[in-house]
């Protein structure tokens, strides 16, 4: 479980990153934290795993404060994979990459080998074991970087803007690698202001701005509020729009999801029809 | 990074700012080669001081004071070394000389630092690559001089966020004998470098189609132009080199250890 209790912190820039944060996500849960650029989102997870440490208030991990473990020791427990890729590899070969954590935590030999071996077949990279990241395109880059961190199952993973440089096909792999993660027990932690990964993943919302949370509860209600897109200044869903637009023909306008919104739709339909 | 931030222009305006970064440089040359000039420790305390009014009327007296407190740890190495090999090689009348002596080493690196962070406080990388155009200097050149100076900030940010993604993943760089710490660095230089060398290319790409070498003769929006200030301050350079050349010649310069009561070792 992770809580923050009225966290705040400030870059030594001076940019005051966040402001009285407080929040707890349960074991197992599917959490988006979003807002626009420089709302303090990753600044806050990053207060999750130790990399930075509120100078007021606490972070809690399964009830120890991060200040007083290590970023490496917590790290077996949060999993963070950065947004860019090319800011953690640089093995000779995929199968080292990913070796690399496992050998930090001080697995034996066969267990590394076990693992990686799992995690490349995870993500799908099994061809490429012998392959220099460097070689590899960009999507795959990315899917290195999550299989090296995934290999050493991680309770809680943390991924920061996770569809950037993704394609269509890409986003929708990930988004159903994720939701099968998070099925399984996982804690997953996203950071994006992409609406539509979230609106298709459904997980609980949490609005940042300006170094607070301006809203926190499941993305229906959260993603398909005026008021708050406005505030945070993110664009809701597409479907959300247009159920928004068609609320005078009295549909509801907190739909986001497309097999909802197709069923209403076809509901009308027919209604109009008979 | 401390030392870095003690050389970063940050944009405002002085009396300082405003002179030629041309005659700013050779001042800073002459202040180089006089405290070449001396190993006494007297002159070498003169000429640390010699900067200060600029610091003042520039403004930047904290990030000079930054950049002072950066070199710290190199100069008291300076200083260990030149104690402990003259100690051991006896090449002094006395203890009292020998640390006088590794003072004014010490004193003298400092001079160079301060007075090249006072210099590069108080120019901005436009004026210092319109400076060295009006020099003559081929336009490929001061361009890759002044992209690597913009550039460092940008690296040394970066280098903070791998540190960050390899700490994520259990790397601990204080971990293991001298050894193993410095291999505890290849995860973070080799994503460096490799994101350094991508960068470029990229940059390369953009400049290119921004039409970059197009026509073998630029113009400049601004030229440089030496006003009166930059007259004054070559005149003191000028002073300043004749006054430090006069008295290594003609002035014997005591030794304040012949004043001091000497060390029992």
């Amino acid at each position: 479980m992770i809580e923050v209790k009225d966290i705040y912190f400030t870059y030594p820039t001076g940019v005051e990153a966040l402001k009285g944060v407080t929040l707890t996500i349960k074991d197992g849960e599917f959490v988006a934290i979003m807002g626009q650029n420089g709302a303090g989102k990753t600044t806050l997870v990053k207060n999750f795993n130790g990399l930075l440490r509120p100078p007021k208030g606490v972070a809690l991990i399964d009830g120890v404060s991060t200040k007083d473990v290590s970023v490496a020791k917590l790290a077996r427990t949060v999993g963070f994979v950065f947004q860019n890729p090319d800011h953690q590899l640089f093995s000779e070969t995929v199968e080292e990459e990913i070796a690399f954590a496992l050998r930090n935590f001080g697995f034996d030999a066969a267990t590394v080998e076990k693992r990686v071996t799992w995690a490349l077949n995870l993500l799908d990279l099994a061809e490429y074991r012998k392959a220099s990241p460097f070689m590899l395109s960009g999507g795959e880059r990315k899917r290195v970087a999550l299989a090296s961190v995934l290999a050493w199952d991680p309770k809680v993973v943390i991924l920061d803007e996770p569809t950037i440089g993704q394609d269509h096909r890409q986003k929708e792999n990930l988004r159903q690698f994720i939701v099968q993660l998070n099925e399984q027990g996982k804690t997953v932690v996203i950071v994006t202001h992409d609406v539509e990964f979230v609106a298709e993943c459904n997980p609980r919302v949490v609005l940042m701005r300006e170094g607070r949370i301006i809203a926190d509860g499941e993305a229906k209600r959260i993603l398909t509020d005026t008021t708050l897109a406005l505030e945070a200044s993110i664009v809701p869903p597409q479907i959300a729009q247009i159920f928004h637009g068609l609320a005078f023909l009295g549909f509801p306008s907190d739909v986001i999801d497309v097999s909802e919104a197709k069923k209403l739709l076809v509901e009308h339909f027919r209604e109009l029809r008979s | 990074m401390s030392v870095f931030e003690g050389f970063r222009f940050r944009h405002i305006t002085s009396p300082i700012h405003n002179r030629d970064p041309r005659i700013k440089f050779l001042f800073v040359l002459a202040m180089f080669v006089i405290a070449i000039f001396f190993t006494e420790f007297l002159p070498l305390l003169v000429l640390f001081f010699l900067p200060l009014p600029f610091v003042w009327i520039a403004g930047v007296r904290k990030q000079w004071l930054r950049s002072l407190r950066g070199a710290a740890f190199l100069a008291s190495f300076i200083f260990v070394f030149n104690f402990v090999f003259g100690y051991f090689y006896r090449s002094y009348p006395s203890t009292t000389t020998l640390l006088e002596y590794s003072l004014a080493m010490t004193l003298r690196f400092l001079v160079l630092i301060e007075s090249f962070s006072v210099f590069f406080l108080t120019t901005s990388p436009d004026h210092l690559s319109l400076a060295l155009e009006q020099s003559h200097v081929p336009y490929e050149f001061t361009f890759a001089f002044t992209t690597a100076v913009r550039f460092v900030p940008v690296l040394a940010e970066e280098a903070q966020t791998i540190m960050d993604a390899q700490k994520a993943r259990g790397l601990e760089l204080e971990r293991g004998n001298f050894l193993k710490r410095v291999r505890n660095y290849i995860p973070i230089l080799i994503p460096l470098i490799v994101s350094a060398i991508r960068r470029s290319l990229e940059l390369a790409e953009a400049m290119e189609s921004r039409a970059w070498g197009a026509s073998s003769k630029r113009t400049n929006l601004y030229v440089l132009k030496i006003k009166l200030g930059d007259l004054v301050l070559l005149a003191l350079a000028i002073g300043l080199l004749t006054t430090g050349i006069y008295v290594r010649y003609f002035v014997e310069i005591p030794l304040l250890s012949t004043f001091l009561p000497q060390l029992p070792f």
